[in-house]
């Protein structure tokens, strides 16, 4: 093998396993200490839809650069699973390590990279654990042999322990033992031939490492979330599960009441269900569901559209149709969400982009809701929900609630005393409400599905059915006015633009930069809402040709786009591939560079 | 007893402030009748309308919030979805009572899981079943709850086995069961009265005659069956706390069962022909049993559990209701979020 130069903090690592081996904790162990390194890192868990016995890969990106999109490329590969292990091999890049289990007994055919072996079955031995949590400890092996090989501290390998296992002696001891055996065992035995090292760098200070589900549910902790129904579906079911963990903790009052509730359902039907009753009562109120769950909610998303109750709807994406790739990232529910009912129906969806930003928008979304009294949909997806991300550290909200336009006792005394439930007052289409449990005689209203007027009286009239139809679509315009405005960049003056919305942002952040070094300088647009706001469409105006960057198949948000301003339809470009996988920064310079070049 | 001459009842308010809008519903259906018992039982037990919650799902039942209780909030919703729309209305203000109207296709068909998992949890709500064996708003197709072997004049005969509503509310844990039939108003209203102050999910299955669609004289569903067949269980009260001594004559001693709702309300049972013990779920689930075998229609109060918890009750919120809570109470301090990334570092 060639001498190679040194590589200090710019490669990945994949690491596989069998999938319910307890990998896990060794994999974000190794992430959270190179994150404690102050080396910028990401991480990616590509899981089968099972629970066990099936092959599962982990993947660690260190980037000096601070980029921290998927690359469809591995310098280092760990292999624990024999079922893979012929794949494994042939991926690494030249070059590249591998590092393999002893009790795995293919040949190892290839001469242009460094070979580990190492030997579990007798670590394992001097692991001081039952015999029934030697499986799961013998991961921590791969830990120890990698921190010698790639000079990680083991001191941040013990802090990341003890961060997964919440200062709990017992576990945090005996796996660190283990990591410490195998780092000795492999500094005894082992020469190292491959170029690859960590260096400690001061690159994540202020910043923290979480998943967009668990920022999801805390945002909406903070933006005062009072009920949440949900049923179980991947990959949203950790969304509601942090409400859990958290609320107790965060939202007791001083007598110990919980100032909340969280109620599991008997399915979507059911919890979108619960959901409109909360909201329609006064509560923030907020469901979280996948693809499947979203479709059976359409009916409920129709009447709360219709009959005007705010309600927020996480849609944590998967790949589909149907049950799809269960455990894969895409973006494929965009155009299907925007027209959620039958009839004429638009929805207000937020897309956040990072973690810091499911936090964010876990309140702005009850604010909004309650502000428009309308359905808010935010469309996070598999890879920021449940993967762990660097972020900015969460931020306290600056503004108060928004609680929109309630009317209470006094309120209806006092200047609402002709107050009718579906009147537009104030000429941005949002009417005044009042809520259940509102004791004046003239609070009480009746709400439905069906037509209705001003008064919320049944109505069949055609002029009636109208104007209440007109009346929604102005209040979706006023939305468009107040919803998250998109984030820009359009320093570079380029006459080439580049759209993209939600988790693809560094995918293109890092293609952007390629793009550079190639000559082809770009503007940049990131969509954080619709309706699309007027920033939209002054970017498509100024630039010559618009590439849309999206994760699903038929390039939804091209197709929105499209119908948002069809006079600009010819410069649109779409670059979108759905194969189950986040965009890699080198296909979608690729993509952009091939089309480009014709 | 004493007998109230004037027009208003003990909080002053007159019948006319419990009434709705008039009904579009076809003269004579059975689901008017119960609108006027759940009116004069809110008139008689003085019942804030404010703070009563109406609800709904779709059909012809449905449609009848809309006809009592005017003052009231109301959500007519969607078909079989009523159950988790309570569910999650009701965590907003625990001092309201939520009222249920519901039928038998509503219920025992597109709304059978929703109202199985609201009856598990307990959810405090008046769950009425306006059940007359038909879809009556598409027009006369056989609902789940339609006797096997009915004939109707455009489906020709129903095949298929019925659902039994207060068999699946029993074995789905149900705490207050009861089935009456429209034609049998004093019941109807007693029975009703005794939900409004039961603590936790109230069944009522009541057989109410679609009068354009189903009510051929052999009909189960039918007026002429339901005078005919009904066997009452034992004769129903609804005795509110204040009025317990008054009624002390009535009735002789060993002839009565007390049942004692959790706020100090009666609910007295004459014996009529048998014993009948409704606090016994085997023997609620055997005379259900008996009455299917025999197509008997058995009224009154089937099966009552007092001492659940209810849905609300399991979640140890505040006294002041959930939506009257203010910025302060729901939003953590910033403290805590310190905390919280010092955690994810």
């Amino acid at each position: 093998m060639p001498e190679q130069r040194k590589n200090i903090n710019d490669f990945s690592i994949t690491i596989a396993t069998v999938n319910g081996s307890g990998s896990q904790t060794a994999n974000t162990t190794l992430l959270r200490a190179l994150f404690k390194m102050g080396i910028p890192v990401s991480g990616k868990n590509l899981f089968p839809s099972n629970i066990q016995g099936l092959p599962t890969w982990y993947t660690i990106r260190v980037s000096k650069e601070g980029y921290t999109a998927r690359r469809d490329e591995h310098e280092i590969v760990i292999c624990m699973n024999q079922a893979s292990f012929i794949k494994d091999l042939a991926g690494v890049l030249p070059g590249g390590a591998f590092f393999y289990a002893d009790n795995i007994s293919y040949p190892v055919n290839r001469t242009d990279i460094s070979v580990y072996k190492m030997p579990i079955k007798e670590l394992i031995k001097t692991a001081d654990v039952s015999p029934a949590l030697r499986d799961y400890i013998a991961n921590m092996i791969y830990v120890g042999v990698l921190a010698y090989i790639l000079g990680i501290e083991i001191e941040k390998i013990q802090s990341a322990l003890e961060f997964h296992f919440k200062g709990k002696p017992k576990p945090i001891e005996s796996n660190i033992k283990m990591v410490k055996a195998a780092a000795e065992w492999a500094a005894t035995n082992l020469n190292k031939s491959d170029p690859y090292w960590v260096e400690p760098m001061d690159k994540t200070k202020g910043l923290i490492m979480a998943d967009g589900n668990t920022a999801a549910a805390l945002g909406a902790i903070y933006g005062g979330v009072q009920f949440a129904a949900w049923y179980p579906i991947t990959p949203a079911s950790s969304l509601a599960e942090s409400l859990n963990e958290y609320l107790p903790k965060l939202r007791k009052n001083a007598e110990g009441k919980h100032t909340y509730a969280v109620v599991q359902a008997e399915d979507e039907l059911s919890a979108i269900g619960m959901a409109v009753g909360a909201g329609w009562a006064g509560l923030r109120s907020m469901t979280s569901t996948s693809g499947p769950g979203l479709s059976l909610m359409t009916e409920y998303a129709g009447l709360a559209y219709f009959a005007e109750v705010p309600i927020v709807v996480w849609d944590v994406q998967r790949i589909g149709p149907s049950t799809g790739l269960p455990t894969r990232t895409s973006q494929g529910d965009l155009t299907f969400t925007y027209f959620m009912g039958h009839g004429d129906t638009q929805h207000v969806i937020l897309l956040p982009g990072s973690v810091n930003e499911c936090f964010e928008f876990g309140g702005t979304a009850l604010d909004l809701a309650e502000h428009l009294q309308t359905p808010i949909f935010v469309l996070s997806d598999l890879d920021l929900g449940m993967n762990q991300w660097m972020t900015d550290a969460f931020k306290y909200p600056d503004k108060p609630l928004d609680r929109g336009k309630v009317l209470w006792e006094a309120d209806l005394e006092n200047g609402h005393k002709d107050w009718q439930r579906y009147r537009d007052v104030d000429g941005d289409g949002i009417p005044y409400r009042t809520v259940a449990g509102n004791r004046h005689p003239k609070a009480g209203y009746f709400s439905r599905g069906t037509g209705h007027d001003e008064k919320a009286v049944y109505s069949e009239d055609p002029d009636v059915w109208v104007t209440n139809m007109d009346r929604l679509r102005l209040k979706y315009n006023t939305a468009r006015s107040i919803v998250p405005k998109p984030i820009l960049d359009a320093s570079e003056n380029s006459n080439i633009g580049i759209i993209t919305f939600g988790s693809n942002e560094p995918a293109v952040y890092e293609a952007r930069s390629i793009l550079k070094q190639d000559g082809l300088s770009s503007d940049y647009l990131r969509i954080r809402a619709l309706p699309f706001t007027d920033e939209v469409a002054d970017f498509v105006h100024t630039h010559e040709r618009v590439y849309i960057v999206e994760t699903n198949h038929d390039g939804q948000m091209n197709q929105l786009i499209t119908i948002e301003m069809p006079d600009q339809a010819l410069k649109f470009r779409s670059i979108c591939l759905d194969n189950g996988l986040s965009l890699s920064a080198r296909w979608v310079h690729d993509r952009i560079q091939g089309m480009e070049a014709n | 007893m004493v007998t109230n001459i004037s027009n208003t009842n003990h909080i002053g308010l007159t019948k006319n402030d419990y009434k709705g809008l008039p009904s579009s519903l076809c003269q004579g259906c059975g689901h008017n009748s119960i609108s006027n018992q759940i009116i004069s039982a809110c008139y008689e037990l003085g019942l804030v309308p404010e703070e009563i919650l109406k609800f709904s799902g779709i059909g012809c039942s449905s449609k009848s919030p809309a006809y009592f209780l005017n003052r009231s909030f109301g959500f007519n919703s969607l078909h079989g979805r009523m159950a988790p729309l309570v569910t999650g209305a009701i965590f907003a203000d625990t001092g309201l009572k939520a009222l249920g109207i519901s039928g038998d296709g509503d219920t025992a068909s597109i709304g059978m899981s929703g109202f199985k998992h609201m009856m598990r949890r307990n959810t405090p709500m008046v769950y009425i079943v306006e059940n007359n064996g038909v879809y009556g708003l598409t027009k006369g197709q056989f609902s789940a709850t339609a006797e096997v072997g009915l004939n109707l004049k455009h489906q020709g005969t129903n095949p298929y086995m019925p659902v039994d509503v207060c068999m699946e509310a029993i074995i789905s844990n149900a705490t207050f069961v009861a089935r009456s039939f429209a034609g049998d108003a004093k019941q109807v209203k007693e029975l009703i009265k005794a939900a409004l102050n039961h603590n936790g999910v109230a069944i009522l299955d009541i057989i109410s005659p679609c009068v354009t669609f189903n009510n051929q004289v052999n009909a189960f569903h039918s007026y002429t069956w339901g005078k005919d067949h009904e066997a009452p269980l034992h004769e129903i009260s609804f005795v509110p706390i204040l009025d317990e001594i008054i009624l002390e004559d009535d009735f002789l001693p060993g002839t009565v069962t007390e049942v004692c709702l959790h706020d100090g309300n009666m609910i007295v049972l004459k014996k009529l022909e048998k014993d009948y013990d409704p606090t016994d779920r085997w023997q609620a689930l055997h005379m259900l049993e008996e009455s299917q075998q025999n197509n008997w229609l058995v009224t009154g109060l089937i099966y009552i559990e007092c001492d659940r918890p209810s849905l609300t009750e399991l979640h140890n919120l505040p006294a002041t209701p959930l939506n009257r809570l203010t910025e302060k109470d729901l939003r953590p301090s910033p403290e805590t979020l310190d905390q919280i990334n010092a955690n994810m570092l």
